[in-house]
């Protein structure tokens, strides 16, 4: 039916949109056609029918320009929004074009919030966005908000606009309480996902909203129940008869007030899991010994493909797990402080493993034993126990070399250390030519190659020239300009990429802006570029999603510079203190492209230039 | 962009100065690039047997630490924000460190001299950065891997005497990790019901409390067994919460430097002399003012902290803490 479509204007008369096919079309807003339409219309019909298949964005983005008509069609037909940056757009801009959003996906602060390098009340409001959408789009169904700060009030009047609603995943946000999550639960009849990943839940201790209680009675459409972050005891009998009338739950990730004999009857009751979070993992006192009860548990969970959890793991529960370790495709182990005599019988059985994360505890030896065994690893992530600059380093170079021998097709890797050498690390660019994201975090700070005593440079050179599919770069340690030059002529489709403590001028910053045609995200902290390497980006700002430089040395006029050169840039100067000095340097600019210009809604201690 | 290298340039000599006059603290082959002082002085009283060759070293280290400590240590991390070579800041505080005791807990001990500005810089810094790689090879004794008791009780004081903002990289949730796996078999013993074992986990884990700022939506929260004394608290309240607070609060204080200024600065919480004054409430339910009763006691019996402007202070609740301090005089 979709053939001749996007062709010629003049033959539009050849063909005609039979009725029965009309109403065919899954997509509804599609005017519906009775009889032979205008050419124009016809053609525009047909335009949102066919978009209807165009799901990414960025070929949305590109349809939306061919000419008005596509522009209109696309705008129509748009049912999922991603918006990357909450301030590049204003809501109401965003609602007036796109009528017939279905889902919505919206990200607030920059990255370095995660490090409170961003002070409290920046912005990042998620209230205007829902009082915006409430009588917009009462079809909404799914909503994703990463690092945007939520009230409570935002969260009751979602549930209360939104009548299809069926998933809230919030990740990395602040700003509500259980209250919140009461409401949500309590009137989202249709609520098929609650993800709460890694939010700043803020209740008070006596305050503490039941919310798992208010859930409706009777069968529920749950089928992801994700609350590990959420850091206060759960009405338990609630939560039990919740899973045990949840036939739909595949996935489940409870907080660490959840016992091993708790975890038992919820997994006695949702044998379908797919996704485990297992809470606390170890006893409560009296509760007895569950260690056979477990492993029974783990035997009847033939679909378990994903565990995480373990927040206080008690160490002889963990061989429970032993019958679920081949089809693990995923497995977290970051909040257990175990050893490689511990990891080994648990990762010797993970073949299937395809993500693992870990803490450095485990040791070198412990990455020989998962590049030993998982062949098919494509994500690792290894977390410091103890994350300071000068604790005693519990994986090295030689981990980072077994992992590349051992796990070839590895795309993504977080690796924190505390020395490294060029050696490993050229030999992992070697290995790994698949990998997408590479973040090495060498916690002191200007740690050069500890075998050699030279720079890093080498070792992040051969990465982005060996990866060529290399999207996400993080750089560390003892960097001189020469590994920016090797990332600028190198890292052709780096997207983004996060310096810290690196560099020894402004050519460093240079080399990247002018290298990286793909690069949308910078992120740079404590660097000594100036306004030299700011200004050198001009050609390319508006290519980007954002660009954040704190404690470099940029300077006020640099800043202005940027601002008046580019004027649909909001370059945003954060201040920590009053600035005595008007020549000093910036702490921190954080600066985007919006359609909108400068927000309305920065607090005090931001200046927008 | 030559021009403004050049007078960078021209900066850096003046902090290479300031660090020949502290000839005698600085030893060449010291390594580290920052400043854990107060955590090396934590150590101290831990009775760590790595000596150090001699005890004039310490003597040094404890005058500058308790000059530091009464600025309190954000000050550092402010420092390290204000807008001077990175490097030069860096070798400053490593100057205050015995080197023997640097050595014989670090392995990978050198900072760069000082963080390369320009080219040339850089080269020499790489260079130098070699020779002390090589001499604190030769020289450290590296440490046996401590046990597990050590790793928590240093994990538990370097995450308060960190002088960097945000590095490493590492989310707040995956701090503390340490202190809670290990605990939780001590806890399971004493524990009685669930609501018990729970409460003793928060006191093990370090005592979190709500803090609030009037006007300010959102509060946080600090853990309170991470600070020794009110001054410590108040900077760190400070810093938390700077810039919401309005601009007339700096103003009125002079942030400049350590010593006396920075003083007034920090207690500008506790006695009032602020726009802003701190508050907390008791297990008891009552408001009090924050700095009133010895420090172990508050960190016991408070349950929520609040940043109060003063005009609502005044208004509030002086009435019943005044009856409350009469009843117990």
């Amino acid at each position: 039916m979709l053939e001749n479509c996007g062709g010629d204007n003049g033959d539009d008369e050849r063909w005609s949109l039979h009725p029965d096919e009309a109403s065919q079309t899954k997509f509804r807003q599609v005017s519906s056609i009775v009889c032979m339409p205008p050419p124009d219309q016809v053609l525009e019909n047909v335009l949102e029918i066919v978009l209807c298949f165009l799901t990414s964005h960025r070929d949305r983005n590109a349809a939306s320009l061919v000419c008005k008509s596509w522009f209109r069609a696309e705008a129509q037909t748009r049912q999922e929004l991603f918006i990357g940056n909450c301030y590049a757009v204003s809501p109401a801009r965003a609602i007036d074009r796109f009528r017939g959003v279905r889902s919505l996906v919206l990200k607030g602060k920059p990255r370095f919030a995660d490090f409170n390098l961003v002070p409290l009340g920046w912005g990042a409001r998620f209230s205007p966005w829902v009082a915006g959408m409430s009588p917009a789009y009462p079809w909404l169904e799914r909503i994703c908000l990463k690092r945007m700060t939520v009230a409570d009030a935002d969260l009751v009047l979602l549930a209360r606009s939104f009548t299809s609603f069926r998933d809230l995943s919030l990740l990395s946000c602040d700003g509500f309480t259980t209250a919140g999550l009461a409401a949500i639960a309590e009137n989202c009849r249709r609520l098929r996902s609650l993800d709460l990943i890694e939010n700043d839940v803020e209740d008070d201790e006596d305050e503490v909203v039941d919310w798992v209680s208010r859930f409706p009675p009777g069968k529920t459409c749950l089928e992801s129940l994700v609350f590990d972050c959420v850091g206060f005891a759960v009405n338990f009998g609630a939560l039990e008869a919740l899973v045990a009338r949840s036939p739909r739950l595949r996935r489940l990730r409870v907080n660490d007030y959840i016992s091993v004999g708790r975890l038992c009857r919820l997994m006695s009751l949702a044998p379908q899991l797919t996704h485990l979070g297992t809470g606390s993992f170890s006893t409560f006192e009296g509760e007895g010994d569950f260690r056979a009860i477990l492993e029974s548990a783990f035997m009847a969970s033939k679909s378990l493909v994903c565990l995480s959890g373990y927040r206080n793991l008690a160490i002889d529960y963990l061989p429970t797990i032993y019958p679920a370790c081949a089809n693990l495709i995923s497995l977290n182990l970051s909040y257990a402080q175990i050893t490689a005599d511990m990891l080994g019988p648990v990762i010797t059985r993970c073949h299937n493993l395809q993500t693992f994360w870990v803490l450095d505890s485990v040791r070198d030896e412990g990455l020989q034993m998962v590049a030993a065994t998982c062949k098919n690893l494509r994500e690792l992530r290894v977390f410091p126990l103890d994350p300071t600059e000068d604790s005693e380093g519990s994986v090295s170079d030689i981990g980072l070399q077994a992992i590349s021998e051992g796990c070839k097709h590895l795309e993504s890797i977080l690796y924190f250390c505390q020395s490294m050498t060029n050696a490993a690390v050229v030999a992992m660019s070697n290995n790994c030519q698949d990998l997408l994201v590479f973040r090495l975090c060498i916690m002191g700070r200007h740690r050069p190659d500890h075998l050699t005593g030279e720079p890093m440079d080498e070792g992040f050179g051969a990465i982005v020239q060996n990866c060529k599919n290399l999207t996400r770069l993080a750089v560390s340690g003892l960097l001189t300009d020469n590994a920016f030059s090797y990332i600028g002529k190198y890292g052709k489709s780096v997207k983004t990429l996060s310096v810290a403590f690196a560099g020894n001028s402004d050519l460093g910053l240079r080399y990247v802006l002018e290298g990286c045609p793909k690069l949308q995200k910078l992120e740079i902290r404590d660097s000594p570029f100036g306004d030299a390497g700011l200004l050198s980006g001009i050609h390319h700002y508006y290519n980007m999603r954002f660009l954040w430089m704190s404690s470099c040395k940029i300077t006020l006029t640099g800043c202005k510079e940027v601002a008046r050169r580019l004027p649909h840039m909001v370059v945003e100067v954060i201040r920590d203190r009053p600035e005595d000095d008007s020549g000093s340097f910036m702490e921190k600019a954080y600066m985007y492209r919006s359609l909108v210009g400068p927000r309305n809604d920065a607090p005090p201690f931001v200046k927008l230039l | 962009m030559e021009t403004e290298v050049g007078k960078k340039e021209d900066e850096l000599p003046q902090l290479l100065d300031l660090i020949s006059n502290e000839e005698d603290w600085f030893k060449g082959d010291v390594g580290r690039g920052d400043g854990h002082i107060l955590g090396d002085l934590e150590e101290e009283k831990l009775e760590l047997t790595l000596a150090p060759p001699g005890g004039e070293g310490r003597e040094k280290l404890e005058k500058l630490s308790s000059a530091l400590s009464s600025a309190g240590f954000s000050k550092i991390a402010n420092s390290l924000y204000k807008n001077t070579v990175v490097g030069a800041q860096l070798v400053f505080f490593d100057s205050a460190k015995p080197n023997a005791e640097a050595s014989g807990f670090q392995k990978d001990n050198f900072v760069p001299l000082p963080l390369p500005v320009t080219a040339n810089f850089g080269k020499e810094s790489s260079l130098e950065a070699n020779m002390r790689m090589n001499q604190s090879h030769e020289r450290g004794v590296h440490s046996a891997p401590e046990d597990g008791v050590l790793v928590k009780n240093r994990s538990q004081i370097r995450l308060t005497s960190s002088p960097v903002v945000g590095w490493p990289p590492v989310r707040s949730f995956r701090k503390n990790i340490a202190i809670n796996s290990s605990k939780i078999s001590d806890v399971l013993q004493n524990a009685g019901t669930l609501e018990n074992r729970l409460r003793s986990e928060t006191s093990n884990k370090g005592f979190f409390v709500k803090i609030n700022v009037d006007g300010i939506p959102i509060g946080r929260k600090l853990n309170l067994n991470a600070y020794e004394n009110y001054e410590m608290l108040s900077s760190v309240v400070e810093e938390l919460f700077c810039g919401l607070l309005s601009e007339s609060f700096y103003f009125t204080v002079s942030c400049t430097g350590m010593g006396e200024d920075a003083k007034r600065a920090f207690t500008g919480l506790l006695d009032g002399s602020g726009e802003y004054t701190l508050v907390y409430e008791d297990n008891e339910g009552d408001r009090m003012l924050v700095g009133d009763v010895p420090w172990d006691m508050f960190v016991s019996t408070a349950k929520r902290l609040r940043v109060m402007k003063n005009s609502e202070l005044s208004t509030l609740f002086l009435g019943a803490v005044n009856k409350k301090r009469a009843d117990e005089c």
